[in-house]
C-alpha cells in the first residue's frame, strides 16, 4: 500500500463520477435533449422569420445552455451527501478543493462538453454564418466550465435544504449573467465579421478567476453543509 | 494518543452532552453507549472533526485535530452510518475509490483479495445496488482489512445488518487490530464481545 498522490486522487474522483454517469446515461441524455428542445422552441414561439432568428440565435444558444446546465446541479453533491461519500471526501487527507476540482471537471465533461459539441446543430437550425461557428465553439468552451464552477457554489450552498432545486437555480442564474453577456456577444460579433478577442479574453479571465476561487468556496460550503 | 477534553456538543440548539473527557491509548477499544438520540453519532463525528464542538477540544498525539486536520485525517479511518457506496459501481470500484480518497492507493489484486476475504468472492463486479445491506457492510469490512495500518478507527454501528458469521469476522478483525495497538471508537446497540487490552465505556446521558 502506498500513499496516494493528490493528483491521482483527483483523477479517481473524476473517474468515479464519469463511471457513475456512464451507467446512468438517461441523465446525460436529458441535459442534451433539454438544450436542443429549449433552443428549438424559440422559432415556434417568435415565428419563422429568418432575419430575426439569425439575430436572436447567439442569445438563444446561451440561454438554452444556461438552463440546461442548471438541470444537473441538484445531483452534483446531493447524491454524495445522501450516500455518505461526501463525509469520506471531507475526511480525506488530500485537500478538499482538489477533490472538488475533480468533481467539477466531471460535471463539465458530462453536462457542458456535450452542449458544446451539439451547438453547431443549433447554429445550423438558426442559419448562422459558417464563419461564426468557430467563435461559438470557442466561447462555449470557455463559458461552459464557468457555468459548472458557478453552479457548484450554488449546489454546495443549498445542500441539505429541502426543495433546494429551485433555490439553486435562483441563486445561480444571476451569477451566470456575465457569461451570458460576453458569450453571446462573442457569437454575434463574429457573425458580423468583427474581431472577438476582447470577449474571449474576458471569458478566459473569468474562467481563470473561477478556477482559482470557486473550488475553495465550494469546499467551505460543503464543510458547513455536513456539520 | 486520542484525548477528548471537556467536550460539549449540541444539535439544533439542543444540548446533547457536556463535560465529556476521556483518553485512549494504543490498543484501547472505546465503546460509546447511550439511548437513541443521546448523541452517539454526534460524538463520533465530533471526534472525526466533521462536526464542530461547542466547547472543549479533541487532541490526537497531543495536537488539536481541527488545527492539524491533514495529519490527523491521514491516520483516521471513519466508517459512518451511511454506507458511502455508489449504487452503480461495483464493490471493487467502490473499495478502490474509498481507499484512494482516504489517501491510500491500492492495487486491483489487493482489493480483490480483501473482498474475497470478507465473503464477496464472485460479486466483485456486480453493481452495489444488487447487494444486500449486509453485503454492503462487508465491503466496508474489506476496507477495514486494508486499513489495518491506520492507527485510529471510528466505527458508527459497524454491526448493523451483519449476520452471525459477519459479526464473528468483524470481531476477529477488531481483536487482531487492537492487539496490534490500534485504537477503536465505536457505537453499537448490539452486544459484541471483543477481547482487548483495555476497554472503556463512554456512557452518554439520556
Amino acid at each position: 500500500m502506498e500513499r496516494a498522490g493528490f493528483f491521482s486522487t483527483l483523477i479517481w474522483v473524476l473517474k468515479r463520477d464519469l463511471l457513475v454517469a456512464m451507467r446512468r446515461r438517461g441523465d446525460l441524455a436529458a441535459t442534451l435533449f433539454f438544450f436542443v428542445m429549449v433552443a428549438s422552441l424559440f422559432p415556434m414561439g417568435v415565428g419563422p422569420e429568418p432575419q430575426m432568428l439569425r439575430i436572436m440565435a447567439p442569445g438563444i444558444v446561451w440561454v438554452a445552455a444556461l438552463l440546461a446546465s442548471t438541470l444537473s446541479l441538484n445531483r452534483l453533491f446531493a447524491s454524495d451527501y445522501a450516500d455518505g461519500t461526501l463525509e469520506q471526501m471531507l475526511l480525506s487527507p488530500e485537500p478538499l478543493s482538489l477533490l472538488v476540482i475533480g468533481k467539477m471537471l466531471a460535471h463539465w465533461l458530462i453536462s457542458g462538453l456535450p452542449l458544446v459539441l451539439i451547438s453547431p446543430l443549433i447554429a445550423l437550425q438558426f442559419d448562422q454564418p459558417v464563419e461564426s461557428y468557430g467563435a461559438m465553439l470557442l466561447a462555449l468552451l470557455l463559458g461552459t466550465p464557468l457555468l459548472s464552477l458557478i453552479g457548484g457554489i450554488g449546489a454546495a450552498l443549498t445542500l441539505g435544504i429541502r426543495g433546494s432545486g429551485v433555490l439553486t437555480t435562483l441563486l445561480v442564474l444571476p451569477l451566470y449573467v456575465p457569461v451570458l453577456i460576453f458569450g453571446s456577444s462573442a457569437i454575434s460579433t463574429s457573425a458580423s465579421g468583427m474581431d472577438i478577442s476582447g470577449q474571449l479574453s474576458v471569458l478566459a479571465a473569468l474562467l481563470l478567476l473561477g478556477l482559482a476561487a470557486t473550488p475553495w468556496a465550494i469546499s467551505t460550503a460543503l464543510r458547513i453543509a455536513v456539520e | 494518543m486520542l484525548e477528548a477534553h471537556n467536550l460539549q456538543c449540541s444539535r439544533g440548539g439542543h444540548r446533547l452532552f457536556s463535560g465529556k473527557s476521556f483518553k485512549l491509548d494504543p490498543g484501547t477499544l472505546a465503546w460509546i453507549r447511550g439511548r437513541n438520540g443521546s448523541g452517539k453519532t454526534t460524538l463520533l463525528r465530533t471526534i472525526s472533526g466533521l462536526s464542530p464542538v461547542d466547547e472543549g477540544e479533541v487532541r490526537w498525539r497531543g495536537r488539536n485535530i481541527r488545527k492539524h486536520a491533514d495529519e490527523f485525517r491521514r491516520e483516521l479511518m471513519f466508517m459512518g452510518h451511511a454506507v458511502a457506496l455508489k449504487e452503480d459501481l461495483s464493490p471493487l470500484e467502490n473499495l478502490r475509490i474509498l481507499m484512494q480518497i482516504a489517501g491510500r492507493a491500492i492495487s486491483a489484486p489487493a482489493a480483490l483479495s480483501a473482498l474475497a476475504a470478507v465473503g464477496l468472492k464472485g460479486r466483485e463486479h456486480l453493481p452495489v445496488k444488487y447487494l444486500s445491506q449486509g453485503q454492503k457492510r462487508r465491503v466496508h469490512m474489506a476496507r477495514l482489512r486494508l486499513s489495518r495500518d491506520c492507527p485510529l478507527w471510528l466505527l458508527d454501528e459497524p454491526l448493523t445488518a451483519l449476520d452471525a458469521e459477519g459479526v464473528a469476522a468483524l470481531q476477529g478483525l477488531l481483536e487482531e487490530y487492537l492487539r496490534k495497538s490500534g485504537i477503536v471508537v465505536m457505537t453499537s446497540h448490539q452486544e459484541i464481545n471483543i477481547e482487548s487490552v483495555q476497554s472503556l465505556h463512554v456512557q452518554l446521558p439520556a
